[in-house]
């Protein structure tokens, strides 16, 4: 966490150095699940960012009024209805899209990125600060989600976007399109992420939900002593 | 009726397995499958609980669509899940403190295990009744916690991590594990046509 950082790292820190998925290892199943095809892969991407920076914005500005014991809930609370909005949004103007991203749309609530996010910097920063964080964890989980997309739909299916580049060649490995290779090429794009930062101490082996649950723990157990 | 409920279980176990299939789950998968005894712990809560919860959100379901404000489902769904998880922690707490130690540290992390929203979700999709809801739900938790099982006994073996190229220590190679292990699963697709 860019503790001493200037305003802009707030907003650069998603891309690379705390990627939400690649770094941070948190919302890892819509990572997986959705990149079959860049267009998916951008549209989870972009939705999930817009419902991350209206709830980091309304999270900090309530931040003081809401009762610590009651926080997680009523964050879940401020998140489901931004998915909603976002659910019925992608309804009514792309629902080609809507319809292939299915069941994951809904899920955007439960995407630990969001109410991560919420519990590790909405909850101690001002409105504009966190604003600039959600605009950051957005583009750095759209850009993992799109370069992911990328990969797998020009091996899979030989396309980008739609657009023929390998398929003129060979046949795609339609593996790439299945679960099997989603894990795979994470991997690999994991392992990209680990070797450009190139900060040993960075990598964990532990994913970042965990770290909410322990801190959610220790706050418990600092009560009941 | 009977066979479809048992073909409903086998799809969710081995075809449509939540974690190694259709990418429900990741999160705890990575992240407790690094011992045997907190996986089974994880899985047998995430049983628990998806059971139970779909045993509540079918009926608002219901309520909701009969006074015709069923885009609701997401944040009502959420609400209950949420509720129902701390009520089971308490409830455990007081009157089952064997379970509870067993199962209790897990449960937390279950609100945002997309599992069990998912297969709420999923359930009213289908249109399925109540009782094959209810199977589906089993199902799946049982798929869940097959597949953590198999993970963590894979982990296992996986501690000398000396082995790997560095960039890979970690996450990646777990991934890479999970790969092969869907490669594996993906031969039961196709089951049932």
């Amino acid at each position: 966490m860019a503790k001493e950082g200037s305003k802009l790292q707030y907003l650069t820190n998603g891309i690379l150095k705390e990627n939400p998925s690649l770094v941070l290892v948190l919302g890892t199943c819509p990572t997986l699940a959705t990149t079959s095809s860049v267009t998916n892969g951008f549209g989870m991407g972009i939705s999930a960012a817009a419902v991350l920076i209206c709830s980091n914005i309304v999270i900090s500005a309530i931040r003081k009024l809401v009762p610590d014991k009651v926080r997680i809930p009523c964050y879940i609370t401020v998140i489901a209805g931004f998915v909603t909005v976002v659910q019925l949004l992608l309804q009514a103007y792309v629902p080609t899209l809507y319809s292939s991203l299915g069941l994951y749309i809904p899920l955007i609530v439960v995407n630990c990125i969001i109410l991560g996010r919420a519990e590790m910097f909405a909850n101690k920063h001002t409105v504009f600060e966190s604003a600039l964080d959600g605009i950051g964890m957005g583009l750095g989980f759209t850009l993992t989600l799109v370069v992911m997309g990328s990969i797998r739909e020009i091996l899979g299916a030989g396309t980008w976007l739609g657009i023929p580049l390998l398929s003129k060649f060979i046949p795609g490995m339609g593996i790439f399109n299945l679960a099997p290779g989603g894990f795979f090429v994470f991997a690999v794009v994991m392992a990209c992420a680990h070797w450009l930062t190139r900060d040993k101490s960075k990598i964990r082996d532990t994913v970042g939900e965990m770290d909410l649950f322990t801190e959610a723990q220790e706050l418990k157990e600092k009560k009941e002593a | 009726m009977l066979g479809n409920l048992v073909v409903i279980i086998i799809s969710m176990v081995l075809v449509n397995n939540y974690p190694l299939a259709q990418f429900l789950g990741i999160c705890p998968f990575l992240g407790v499958s690094k011992d045997l005894d907190s996986a089974k712990g994880m899985g047998w809560a995430v049983v628990f609980v998806m059971v139970v919860a779909t045993a509540a959100t079918w009926p608002l379901q219901q309520v909701l669509n009969h006074f015709g404000i069923g885009y609701l489902q997401t944040v009502v769904f959420i609400l209950v899940i949420a509720f129902l998880v701390q009520l089971i922690e308490m409830f455990m707490k007081k009157s089952m403190p064997a379970l509870y130690t067993a199962l209790g540290v897990y449960l937390p992390l279950i609100t945002t295990n997309c599992t069990v929203l998912g297969v709420c979700i999923s359930n009213i999709d289908n249109n399925y009744g109540y009782i094959e809801s209810l199977v589906n739900a089993f199902g799946a938790g049982l798929g869940y916690l097959f597949g953590m099982l198999l993970m963590a006994g894979v982990r296992t073996k996986l501690v000398d991590e000396e082995n790997f190229p560095s960039p890979f220590r970690g996450f990646p190679i777990v991934l890479v594990t999970a790969a092969i292990m869907s490669l594996g699963f993906m031969g039961f697709s196709g089951m049932f046509s």
